[in-house]
Formats: C-alpha cells, structure tokens, sequence
C-alpha cells in the first residue's frame, strides 16, 4: 500500500512537471531571466546597438541623471511622469464611472434593444489600437468631424483647432481666460522645480494630450463596461426588487445597493485602468510621436525614445524600472484607499 | 402602464410625463450608440472616396464617386503580405497558446506535484509587470538569441501567457474532481484523462482563450514595433500601417490609411459579431468578479 502511494506521487511529479515544461522553458526564457538582464542593464551605458557584453557598468549614474542632475534628460523624464500623470488622472475616473452607468443602465431588466447597446459600447474596444489611432487622426484634424460636431452643436461659436497639433494646456488656457499668462504670472511660478517650471508643472494636459484622453477613455469604456456587467448580475435580482417594494427610488439604489455589491470590482477595474493608462504608448506613437513641445511624451514613449531611437538603453532600463516601482507603488496605495472606505 | 379610463387626469399626465422620460432615454443611448459607431461608419465610407471628395467640407457620409483607389494603393505597399503574416502570427501564437496554457493550468490545479504552489505564485505574479516595462528585457533576450527580425522572434515569446494559464486554471478549479477520478480509476493515464475528460469539459475557457489570444495578437503594436527593424516583409497589418502613416508624408491619403484601417478592423469585428458571447463569458470566467 505505502509503495503504491509513493508510486503514485513520483507519477504525480513526473506528470506534473511534464505538463508544466514547455511553458516553463517559454517563461524562464523570455519573462523571467529577461528581468533580471533589464534590471542589470539599468546600471549600464548599453546603447542598444552594440553586443550586449560591451556594455559598460555604470552604477546608479542613470538614475542620478534622470532624478538628481538638473538638465535635459531630467526634464523629459519628470514631463513624460507629469503628462502621464494628468492622462491617467484624466481617464480613469472618467472611464470607470462612464463605464459602471453605463453597465447600470443596460443591465436593466425591461430595457429594450439591450444587445445592441451591449454591442455597439463594447465594439471599439475589440478594435486595433494602431487603426483607431488612424481614424481619430482622422476626425481631430482642422476641418475634421470633431470640430464639425462641437461647431454645429454650439451654433457655430466654436473655433476649429488643430487637436493633435495644439501643446496649449487645460489649466493653461483657462488661466489665461483670467488675463494670466506666463509673461504677467507671479514669480513663483516661473520658479524651477525639477527642471521643469512650476507653470509648466501647472498648465494641465495639453489640447493634443486630451485628444489622446479622449480616445483612450472611448476605446476602454466598453471593456470596463463588461467587467461591471460580470459583477451586476450576480446581485440577485430579488435585493432589487426588495428595494423597490420599500420605495426606493434609483438614486438611492444605485449608492445603497449597487455600489457597494460592485466595490471590489470597482477596485479592479481602477487597477486595471491605472496600470493601462500609465503605459500608454501606441496612440502617441501614432498620433503625434511624444510633440508637439513634448506635450504627449509619456513615460511609456520616452522609454522606447531612448532605447529605440536615441540609443541609450541603459537609461531607458532605468525608466522602466522607475516606470515599474511608480506603477506598484499606485496599486498599493489605491488598495490601502479602497479598503479604508469599507470599514 | 396601462391607459385605463379610470386615471384620474393628474395620473394620465405623469403617465404622459413617463412616455417622454422614456423617448428621452432610449434617444440619449442611442446617441451615445451613435458616438461610438458612427466613427467606423465614417471611415468605411470615406475609404471608398477620392482625395479631393475628402476634403470637401462639410463632410458627407457617402461618397459621391465610389472608388477603389485607396484600398487599390494599400494592396500595391504590400498590405496583403502584412494581413497574411498578422494571419499566421495569430494562429500559430492562438494554438500554441491555449494548449500550453490547458497543460499547465491543468498541471498546477489538479497535479499535487512538489514546487507547484511556488510555480503558480511566479507565472501568476509575471501579470503584474506592465508590458512596457518588459519591453526592454525582450529586447535584449531576442538580440542574444538572433531572432531579431525573423518570424521566431514574433512568435515564440506569445506562445504562452500569464493571463491563459490563470484563465484555464481558474476553469479546471471548478471542474469537480469526481469526473476525472472515475476515468483514473479505470486505468487511464493523466495523458489520456487530460485530453479525453478534462479538456472537452473546458471547451467555453477554451474558446473564450481563443478569442482573447487571437485578438490580442492581432492587435499587438508594441512587439513587433521591436522585434522588426528593417524587414518591411515581415510587418505586421499594425505595424505596417503605422509606418505607411509616417511614409505617406505631410499630405495623408486618407482613403489609403483608412482603408488599411479598416482592413485591421474587419478580421476582429466579424470574430466579434460571430463570436460576441464568448467575448462577454470568457471576461467573467477570468475570475474578475472580485
């Protein structure tokens, strides 16, 4: 009997670690070995081109320029993390909260047409980046659809812009509504802080980089649409209609009832979104390559800039590895946050 | 919501007041519908004009003079090429893909073999690292081993991923053991208990697998913009579009980049419509329900 089962275990093992063997070697070879060279590389002066053993060790040099030496690279690095950070700070809440009335909206029961509207919020997400990238191209230019459709909609007292060529901030053009421009702003704000002015720091995402906003949040809304609509219908739909025989009215449904039953997924789909949103790439490689004046240089596109085309890719090892411990570091704290508010 | 005589005339107005709350509704989804399809509507259109109707303004939803010209342009920079290749890129990485990943789904929730809990934890915590940030290191591992610019390079390191293992082992968690038992009892081998019982049973994992891993592919930018440096025959359809829209200069041909777009686009919007279940199913059998 103990032979057999000890049999039985070796069996086990070796059946185990057979199934688990190709895709094992594929992980070792690309995922998990990789790491570790990136992480070495962060500490060279590889340029990207030349036999990965010539690169030179270099210490913590990269990240000294990127973080503690006043200068170019510095610069690009803290407006690709402050353009990143309006992007994300922009699309997120607006795709969560777009994404979750929406799932509220067609998860009703006596709602007509329900497929379709499933359909049609859900399609550009299945889509290529790279070809919507092309078409909002497309509809952003001058005489372009968008401005068509703000022009007909405001009885034509909006004036066609240029989207993807306009680095004019948010807060920028708002300041100036107000007579604020750099020339007339208080000195502070002409003030350098990591190598960026703190006007610079302040002037918003600009006009091309909430184009990009905008098309980032449409493609997403429908992915993080179905998300909520997994986790709606499991709510039993007798808590509903409890709800309404008590005289709830769909205000005090949707804060008392729905949400809290959707918290953690609520949880998860912010995840998801922080970490999309803070690796956004394909849409600036299409659509304005980082300019204009910088203004849509992401993180995500200042690393391949540096390592593709610049050849420095000790220093884009380095940003990535930034990239990498800003993006944890935002999980954790948005956790701590979403689990503070349930107690 | 009847309209008995028997309402009083306040009722009859709240039940008018209904009605109008309800056009209203249905009017604003579908405006909001309409903003999110009338995009690709355009642009279907717009690639079967001339140049010169494109910028006439306002702008028309239909051609006046339909023309082939666009996509004509398209198939003469090789775009058939790239579309065969996006083609067996996806199919090769699909397969390869939902195999591997049933195996080791199957081995790390249903085999009591020793390490397995710490492989699990591994492959599983690989999904925390963003693509971007393993760019670089994929780089490095495809420049060592030569298969930079080479069709191994597109493939090989999509052939398994996080996601499909984590996908296929949630689903093999919720099979009941019973069933296999029965089969092991009866003398089977695991070989034979993992391919005649277990992975017929996974079939709605499998092909929502399917469909993510096809997708994915398909639509993939970032790897094929750093594996392919100068063989323009082994573009991608993304790929090769993102450098036409780079290579067609300052006046954009937009009836030909539009056009490649929507060649992009169609492959995955008939999947879609085909396959449209699967899509909504396979988001909720990752386990995202928190």
């Amino acid at each position: 009997m103990a032979t057999g089962i000890k049999q039985q275990d070796r069996q086990d093992a070796i059946a185990g670690w057979g199934f688990m063997t190709p895709a094992l070697i594929l992980f070792a070879v690309f995922v998990f070995i990789p790491i570790f060279f990136a992480i070495y590389f962060s500490f060279t002066d590889w340029n990207g081109i030349s036999p990965p053993t010539e690169a030179k060790f270099v210490g913590f040099e990269n990240f000294r320029v990127l973080l503690f030496e006043d200068g170019i690279r510095r610069a690009d690095f803290f407006k690709a993390l402050k353009n990143t950070a309006y992007f994300s700070l922009g699309v997120v809440p607006a795709q969560t909260a777009l994404a979750l009335l929406l799932a509220v909206v067609v998860n009703q029961r006596r709602l007509r047409f329900k497929s379709f509207f499933r359909t049609a919020y859900y399609f550009p997400s299945i889509t290529s980046s790279i070809a919507i990238s092309m078409l909002f191209l497309f509809l952003y230019q001058k005489n372009g659809l968008v401005n068509q459709v703000l022009q007909t909609i405001t009885f034509g007292a909006w004036e066609p812009i240029a989207w993807m060529a306009d680095p004019r901030g948010l807060f920028h053009i708002i300041f100036g509504w107000f007579g604020l421009t750099l020339e007339t702003a208080p000195a502070w704000m002409q003030a350098n802080v990591l190598s960026l002015s703190v006007w610079d720091w302040l002037s918003g995402p600009s006009v091309a980089l909430m184009g990009i906003m905008l098309l980032n949040t449409w493609t997403t809304i429908g992915t993080m649409m179905v998300i909520f609509l997994a986790a709606l219908q499991d709510v039993p739909r007798e808590v509903y209609e409890a709800a309404e025989m008590d005289g709830a009215n769909a205000r005090q449904i949707f804060f008392k009832i729905t949400l809290p039953l959707v918290r953690p997924t609520l949880f998860f789909v912010v995840t998801l979104g922080l970490i999309g949103t803070f690796q956004v790439f394909d849409q600036v490689y299409v659509m304005s390559s980082g300019g204009p004046a910088k203004t849509t240089l992401t993180v995500a596109y200042l690393v391949y800039r540096n390592g593709f085309t610049n050849s420095q890719m000790g220093l884009a090892a380095a940003i990535a590895l930034l990239l990498f411990v800003i993006i944890f570091t935002l999980t954790l704290v948005q956790r701590r946050i979403t689990e503070g508010k349930k107690e | 919501m009847t309209t008995s005589a028997t309402y009083t005339p306040v009722r009859q107005v709240s039940a008018w007041r209904e009605t109008l709350r309800l056009v209203l509704s249905y009017a604003l989804l579908f405006l909001i519908a309409l903003i999110f399809l009338y995009p690709f509507v355009l642009a279907i259109t717009t690639s079967f004009k001339t140049l010169p109707e494109i910028n006439e303004r306002p702008v028309a939803l239909i051609p006046q003079t339909f023309t082939l010209e666009g996509y004509q342009r398209m198939f003469a920079l090789n775009v058939g090429r790239w579309a065969l290749n996006s083609l067996l890129i996806a199919t090769i990485v699909t397969v390869s893909n939902v195999l591997l990943s049933a195996l080791a789904g199957y081995a790390l929730t249903r085999i009591a073999f020793p390490g397995s809990r710490v492989v699990f934890l591994a492959i599983i915590g690989t999904m925390m690292i963003p693509g971007i940030v393993q760019l670089i290191p994929m780089f490095i591992v495809l420049k060592s081993l030569n298969m930079i610019d080479s069709y191994s390079g597109l493939i090989a390191p999509k052939m398994v991923t996080a996601f499909g293992i984590f996908l296929m082992a949630q689903f093999f968690e919720a099979i009941p053991r019973e069933i296999e038992e029965a089969a092991r009892i009866d003398g089977a081998s695991r070989f034979r208990t993992f391919f005649q019982v277990v992975l017929p049973l996974a079939r709605p994992a499998i092909v929502a697998l399917i469909i993510f891993s096809f997708q994915g592919s398909w639509n993939e930018f970032m790897h094929p913009l750093i594996v392919i440096t100068t063989n323009q025959d082994l573009y991608t359809l993304p790929l090769g579009l993102a450098f036409l829209r780079g290579g067609l200069g300052q006046n954009l041909q937009w009836n030909a980049l539009l056009a490649g777009s929507m060649l992009t686009t169609l492959p995955m919007a008939l999947i879609f419509f085909f396959f449209q279940r699967y899509f909504i199913e396979g988001i909720s059998y990752s386990g995202v329900k928190g």
